[in-house]
């Protein structure tokens, strides 16, 4: 409980921070709309004002806050303006793409590996991927998957897995050749075969540097997802929710969307992290 | 059982190709291990003990002269599993129990439920942790994981074991209880052990014949054949008949102008 004292403070000096920001750049709009209707406003109701705008540029804390407490308890998750249903369009593309790009990227590991030729091609062209801008490589992977009949979940999953299998292959190569050379001798004295090598060390060794390439796969995926919704015209999803909120100057929506796939961000990592906790530790790992 | 030599090394080289040149690992080393011997390899860092056990082991490969192990070539011998080999770390898996470790190579070597159990019960029972088979290594002393180690080598019945150091990074006290129990270990088993060392009091204690060896290049300077009894209790080590051994060693060792750096 020690650690609680300095998060409070750090979220304090954010909300300072966050509420300054809104009476900075929301005055202007207040004081035209004041000047407009011939008022002179005094400080208080100028700071109200610009903490309480349908429409502002920033929106205070509060407001957020408000708008995520109306869009998930207060609307039926199947309505279109529950943002619980909005994040569950996410969220099944965000796993789907999760488990497509962890299995891509642990076969590439494996491959890499015990494979020469693998090792010494395949990771320059995974490097190569992770450099093409994903926004502009989006909108043709749906278009192209769009003309053969591949639509709906499975395209924005592609995106999410051509994000979240790096970290995998990156990780997961590191990981089975963790085992140092005594243990691989110990092996060879046993006349082990490759395949008895990786199921009996190398993979267990790999189990540590697994875990911590999920966490970040996981929060790849996750943009991943967001970003297959914006180019697409999506009407369903987080990424939908920001795009429609900046079609229509709804700031308050943009945000509320924003802290929804940070809060889903944090709670799926959280997820791997107590995963990782409990298997290291029956592991003997940690 | 016949009498031909366990281990027979002829005129053996190795030399390592570095980017600093040639590394004359080995050079010219002649070697007969005879069945049930106990053989100390000692020697300075770089006299090329341990790689002279590896080559044993097949874990080198020799770039001149031969070697037999079991009259058959060491890569032979390791596909026929007749050694085990324990290294200087215990290397045991933290995510198995002493029990699952043991097992490791029984479980490689195919070997049944039944037959897995028995055996690691046996060596369980050799190294002195009966008991300790459902513990976890993080929950033993650094000696009684080495144990294990010998336990896991010894398990699936090589009639060798070779053993690189096994006991360096252990502190005097637990390594003379360690020495003791192997001793007796192999006064049960019959094995032929080929044990790396640096330290002359281990290897006149334990062995049978002590292999003297000398760095630049890597080679034998003197073979001992030890004149002390098989039943050896520790304080052995006080009369002069071991004292003279010791101090053969060490001439052994001055002579091969060990001590120059």
């Amino acid at each position: 409980m020690r650690s609680i004292l300095p998060i409070l403070t750090v979220v304090a000096a954010i909300l300072v921070l966050w509420y300054a920001g809104a009476v900075g750049m929301n005055a202007k709009w207040a004081q035209d709309q004041a000047k407009r209707a011939g008022v002179e406003l005094s400080t208080t109701q100028l700071v109200a004002d610009t903490w309480s705008q349908a429409r502002p540029r920033l929106p205070a804390p509060h407001q957020v806050v408000a708008e995520l407490w109306q869009t998930t308890v207060q609307k039926k998750i199947t309505s279109k303006r529950s943002l619980v249903f909005h994040g569950w369009i996410t969220l099944s593309a965000t796993l789907l793409g999760f488990v497509f790009g962890t299995g891509a990227g642990i076969l590439l590991a494996v491959g890499i590996v015990h494979n020469r030729a693998m090792d010494m091609s395949v990771m320059p062209w995974a490097i190569a991927s992770q450099t093409i801008p994903i926004l502009a490589i989006a909108p043709m992977i749906i278009v192209v998957l769009n003309s053969i009949g591949v639509q709906g979940l499975v395209p924005k999953a592609i995106i999410s897995a051509y994000l979240s299998f790096f970290p995998v292959v990156v990780g997961m190569v590191k990981g089975l050749r963790s085992p140092d050379s005594m243990q691989l001798d110990l092996l060879r004295t046993y006349n082990t075969g490759g395949g008895s090598t990786f199921w009996k060390l190398r993979l267990p060794s790999s189990m540590p540097y697994l875990f911590t390439s999920l966490k970040i796969g996981m929060a790849a995926s996750l943009v991943g997802a967001i970003v297959g919704e914006l180019p697409t015209g999506a009407i369903r999803g987080l990424g939908a929710r920001m795009l429609t909120g900046s079609y229509y100057g709804q700031t308050i929506q943009i945000w509320s969307a924003l802290f929804a796939a940070a809060i889903l961000a944090a709670t799926l990592v959280g997820i791997i992290g107590i995963i990782q906790r409990r298997t290291l530790k029956r592991m003997g790992m940690m | 059982m016949s009498d031909a030599p366990v281990i027979e090394a002829k005129d053996l080289d190795l030399t390592f190709q570095t980017n600093d040149g040639p590394v004359h690992a080995l050079k010219g080393v002649d070697l007969t291990v005879n069945k049930g011997d106990f053989v100390s390899f000692i020697g300075p860092s770089g006299c090329g003990k341990t790689t002279l056990l590896r080559v044993i082991a097949a874990l080198e490969h020799p770039t001149g002269g031969r070697i037999t192990v079991n009259g058959m070539t060491p890569d032979e011998a390791r596909r026929q599993r007749a050694y085990g080999y324990v290294f200087q770390a215990a290397g045991l898996y933290p995510w198995r129990t002493i029990r699952g470790n043991i097992k490791l190579p029984l479980e490689i070597m195919g070997y049944s439920k039944a037959d897995q159990d028995e055996h690691v019960e046996r060596v369980l029972e050799l190294v002195d942790l009966k008991g300790f088979g459902k513990k976890f290594p993080w929950q033993l002393s650094g000696g009684m994981q080495q144990r294990a180690s010998i336990a896991r080598a010894l398990a699936f019945d090589a009639d060798i074991l070779l053993m690189d150091e096994p006991f360096g990074a252990l502190d005097e006290i637990v390594r003379d209880h360690l020495n003791e129990q192997l001793l007796a270990l192999w006064a049960r088993t019959q094995k032929t052990i080929g044990f790396v060392t640096h330290s002359i009091p281990e290897a006149v204690y334990l062995s049978t014949k002590i292999v003297v060896m000398s760095p630049r290049p890597g080679r034998i300077t003197d073979v001992i054949e030890s004149p002390l009894p098989k039943e050896r209790p520790l304080d052995i080590r006080d009369t002069p008949e071991f004292l003279a051994v010791a101090h053969r060693v060490r001439e052994g060792l001055r002579a091969g102008h060990a001590y120059d750096d």
